[in-house]
């Protein structure tokens, strides 16, 4: 089964970056996606297609200086 | 008169930092007790849950820090490449909704000194992409024109290394960079530990102070936030107010003229 890392951790393929997001909990969430180092705006998450080995960054609004 | 800060008028000019306080009511407390208008934000890895943890504690900070009004000012803390530096704000602006960006670029782990290359690379990528560039660096001018020629219209010199709380650890060259940008928002970032120190700065014609270890790991955040914004104000106040030079000797207040003979 081919996995993907989201946020340095493992996670089963799904087909699209949206898609995942769903699944996660974090569809309509304060979130910035970015896919193998190069940043995937909202807009385009539908159509960031995923596939094995692929490194996912889910990253929010945190605290600091 | 209000601080413009790329055609934004801020009143307070004490910046915050969000990190490290005893809790998000603290913090809140913090920003509304000091007046701060304008507070700093990081972009972290969202917690997903995957491993039993709490789920989505960004979503909850940034629920707190959007009710509490103040504008945010979304950093790069933690970036050691240019690279690194520019996708953190592209995808800091998405989410936070804000073209202002304060700019990082960290040349080690342990000083946390600014690699003042990267950084001027960086903020020329940025500006060219239409970002509000607030790059944190050293006192050097040479580098202070470079960020201004590549479109900064503020700079964040450092007092001292990030969280050492030292203060103003070279007077002479601050006192040197404000000279010479004259016209330019200069914000004192990072190394603050005291009002007493927050105020020198501000007495010597900085306009604003960005601070956050010395608030959120005082005993009293709030009272110190408090305190800092205070110390802020009477700084900025001396400094209009045009101080007088230190002269070596004793010169007496009251007149001499009219002294009574009671020898």
């Amino acid at each position: 089964m081919s996995m993907i890392h989201v946020n340095g951790e493992p996670h089963h393929l799904v087909p699209s970056l949206a898609l995942l997001l769903e699944e996660l909990g974090l569809g309509n969430a304060a979130v910035a996606t970015a896919l193998n180092g190069y940043f995937v705006p909202a807009n385009e998450r539908h159509d960031a297609l995923l596939k094995g080995g692929d490194q996912i960054e889910v990253l929010s609004p945190m605290q600091g200086g | 008169m209000a601080l413009n800060l790329y055609d934004c008028e801020i009143e307070s000019r004490f910046l915050l930092g969000t990190a490290r306080y005893p809790s998000p009511t603290i913090l809140k407390s913090a920003i509304k007790a000091a007046g701060v208008e304008v507070v700093t934000v990081s972009l972290r890895r969202e917690s997903l849950g995957l491993s039993g943890e709490a789920k989505a504690t960004g979503q909850n900070f940034w629920s707190l820090i959007s009710q509490s009004g103040a504008r945010i000012l979304p950093n790069t803390a933690g970036c050691h490449s240019v690279k690194e530096a520019v996708t953190t704000a592209q995808m800091a602006r998405e989410v936070m909704g804000t073209n202002w960006i304060k700019l990082e670029v960290i040349s080690d782990d342990v000083a946390l000194n600014p690699d003042v290359f990267g950084l001027v690379d960086a903020a020329r990528i940025l500006i060219e992409e239409g970002f509000n560039v607030f790059p944190y660096t050293t006192a050097d001018l040479g580098v202070g024109e470079r960020l201004v020629r590549a479109g900064c219209k503020v700079l964040m010199p450092w007092a001292a290394p990030i969280g050492s709380g030292q203060g103003l650890s070279d007077r002479n060259a601050l006192q040197a960079y404000r000279q010479h940008f004259a016209s330019v928002p200069l914000i004192i970032d990072a190394g603050i530990g005291r009002p007493s120190q927050a105020s020198e700065a501000m007495e010597m014609g900085f306009d604003a102070v960005l601070l956050n270890s010395a608030v959120s790991r005082a005993g009293d955040p709030v009272l110190m936030a408090q305190a800092f914004a205070q110390a802020i104000e009477a700084g900025h106040a001396a400094y209009k107010a045009c101080p007088i030079e230190p002269y070596q000797g004793a010169m007496p207040s009251s007149p001499l003229m009219g002294r009574a003979d009671l020898s």
